[in-house]
């Protein structure tokens, strides 16, 4: 009992500190991606080619004068940060990163916990952030801020619906809600993409929405709202903001690559000659990679796609994600009753 | 009358199902940006690196010294009329017993100043100055974090005894007898325009 304690409160450990080591190098990495995008060089002083550029800005956050503005509430002000890191942080749990370690008999798996409705989980905790947002906005007592809370909260809401119900039709493919079991099945079987293509092109859609990520980021719409939800914000309160932006993209990259991508099954594993202990981590380097691809995938959206106009934004999640995303559970039905698989 | 070949004539026609869609075109534009991701960036990394400048290229002054190293100049104050920019202010002051080996002239520049804020390296300073004193170099005047520190007086602008800044770019024979050729109006001065009249008249 004790052993599984420390064990798991190593595993809870590492999830945190790769989470967080993640999202800084992927603040360094959005501006490389950028500035490469753009025939520039980018960051490149600090360190070779810039690589120690993210410790610098966060040095540089932490030395920024914190300023809490006189007519906000101060509860709720902090409260708004603090909460929309808690809730990147804590999607990380159910994420399975690889296959089982064994160790003298004892087999250590390398998910935090796999709880049987780890998806809806995930989704529970993705809706909470939304506060973290909102009563960021709203505590700023600004009328920038309030705008671009209400402006993340109705996206958010809107987007969540047509995310849940392309998740619907994937779960009535795989019959679990556990994405421990759902990566499983993907092992020595196609990939769920193949399946789900529609399915995966909403959900990927939605996750752009959700992460508050361009073409979907109206929130800290610089050119209407000055800085959006963040505008009262500074010092490592304003970084948790940013922090917790790149934690959420990181775990839906996570999430996307096991519920569509094979998690971290690597194509032909069973032909690899090495131990289950030396696959397992093989297994978490494929996972990685493909989490990276998504990461990049993102930052590759982001620096080609411009904004979208608020109405353009609730047409395309009302009038066409939505509607699209019943019409995929209306077809993966009836092509389940087709092939008998009900 | 056409002016360029480039232009696109905007039609507001429906759009089609697949224009509609957005995903062609998106797919088109992440083409576009993934093609740059390989594109080898046109930056110079400035300290370390420099862009490759013309020979005669017009940097920071140099104020020039003799073969002796006595200071050029002698506050005749042309350089400091001829600029457009007004960037150019001295004090002149006369030379002393046993200073000869300092100034070249009887008068000398006490102080001499430049503002680099307001010159605009247009060379006329070199154009007018008779004692070929001061030329522009193709060194380029660094940044500062204060105003009056781009204000240069002979500190920085003399060059230093016995390392002289080569100028001899700006100062080829063909730049020396453009200024030195008396009919060129620009060279002429009061008197030599009523000998240049009087001959002409006879």
């Amino acid at each position: 009992m004790i052993a599984f304690i420390i064990y798991k409160s190593i595993l809870v450990f590492v999830v945190f500190l790769v989470s967080l080591g993640i999202a800084a190098y992927s603040t360094y990495a959005e501006r490389k991606v950028a500035a490469f995008m753009q025939d520039r060089v980018g960051p490149d002083r600090a360190g070779p080619f810039g690589i120690l550029q993210p410790i610098a800005d966060g040095i540089k956050m932490f030395m920024k004068e914190e300023i809490i503005p006189t007519v906000s509430n101060k509860f709720l002000f902090v409260l708004g940060p603090s909460l929309a890191m808690l809730t990147a942080l804590m999607t990380g749990v159910v994420i399975p990163w690889g296959g089982d370690l064994s160790f003298g008999g004892q087999v250590y798996p390398l998910q935090i916990t796999d709880i049987n409705i780890g998806i809806l989980y995930v989704f529970g905790v993705v809706s909470i952030g939304v506060y973290g947002i909102m009563i960021g906005g709203w505590a700023s007592n600004n009328k920038y801020s309030m705008l671009g809370a209400l402006r993340a909260s109705s996206q958010m809401i809107s987007y969540e619906i047509a995310m849940g119900l392309a998740i619907v039709a994937l779960v009535m493919k795989t019959g679990t809600l556990s994405l421990g079991e759902i990566v499983n099945q993907q092992n020595g079987d196609w990939w769920n993409i193949c399946y789900q293509p529609l399915g995966f092109l909403i959900f990927l859609i939605c996750a752009f929405a959700e992460t508050n990520r361009a073409p979907f980021d109206l929130p800290e719409c610089e050119t209407e709202l000055v800085g959006g939800y963040h505008t009262e914000y500074s010092s490592m309160k304003l970084g948790f903001y940013l922090f917790a932006e790149y934690i959420n993209i990181f775990i839906s990259a996570a999430i996307m690559s096991s519920l569509y991508f094979g998690g971290y099954n690597i194509p032909f594993q069973h032909l690899i000659p090495v131990g289950p202990n030396i696959l397992a981590f093989l297994q978490v380097g494929f996972f990685f990679s493909k989490i990276i691809f998504f990461i990049f995938f993102f930052m590759w959206v982001r620096w080609t796609i411009p904004r979208f106009r608020y109405d353009q934004l609730m047409n395309l999640g009302w009038k066409i994600m939505i509607p699209l995303a019943i019409f995929n559970i209306l077809a993966t039905g009836i092509m389940m009753f087709a092939l008998g698989k009900v | 009358m056409q002016l360029t070949d480039r232009k696109k004539v905007v039609v507001k026609k429906e759009m089609s199902f697949m224009e509609k869609l957005y995903l062609p075109a998106i797919l088109n534009g992440m083409s576009i940006t993934i093609k740059h991701l390989f594109k080898r960036s046109s930056t110079i990394k400035y300290p370390e690196q420099k862009r490759e400048i013309a020979e005669v290229y017009r940097g920071q002054h140099v104020l020039k010294r003799d073969e002796n190293g006595a200071e050029r100049c002698t506050a005749c104050g042309l350089c400091a009329v001829a600029c457009p920019a007004e960037a150019i202010t001295m004090r002149s002051e006369e030379r002393r017993q046993g200073e000869e080996n300092l100034y070249r002239e009887e008068k000398y520049a006490a102080t001499y100043e430049i503002n680099m804020l307001r010159c605009i390296f247009c060379g006329l300073c070199e154009e007018a100055c008779p004692k070929e004193a001061i030329f522009l170099t193709d060194r380029i005047v660094p940044t500062e974090f204060k105003r009056n520190e781009f204000i240069y007086g002979k500190d920085k602008l003399v060059e230093p005894v016995g390392q002289p800044v080569d100028v001899t770019c700006r100062q080829t024979k063909e730049v020396l007898s453009f200024k030195k050729d008396k009919t060129k109006y620009h060279n002429q001065t009061f008197k030599d325009q009523q000998l240049l009249e009087g001959s002409q008249n006879h």
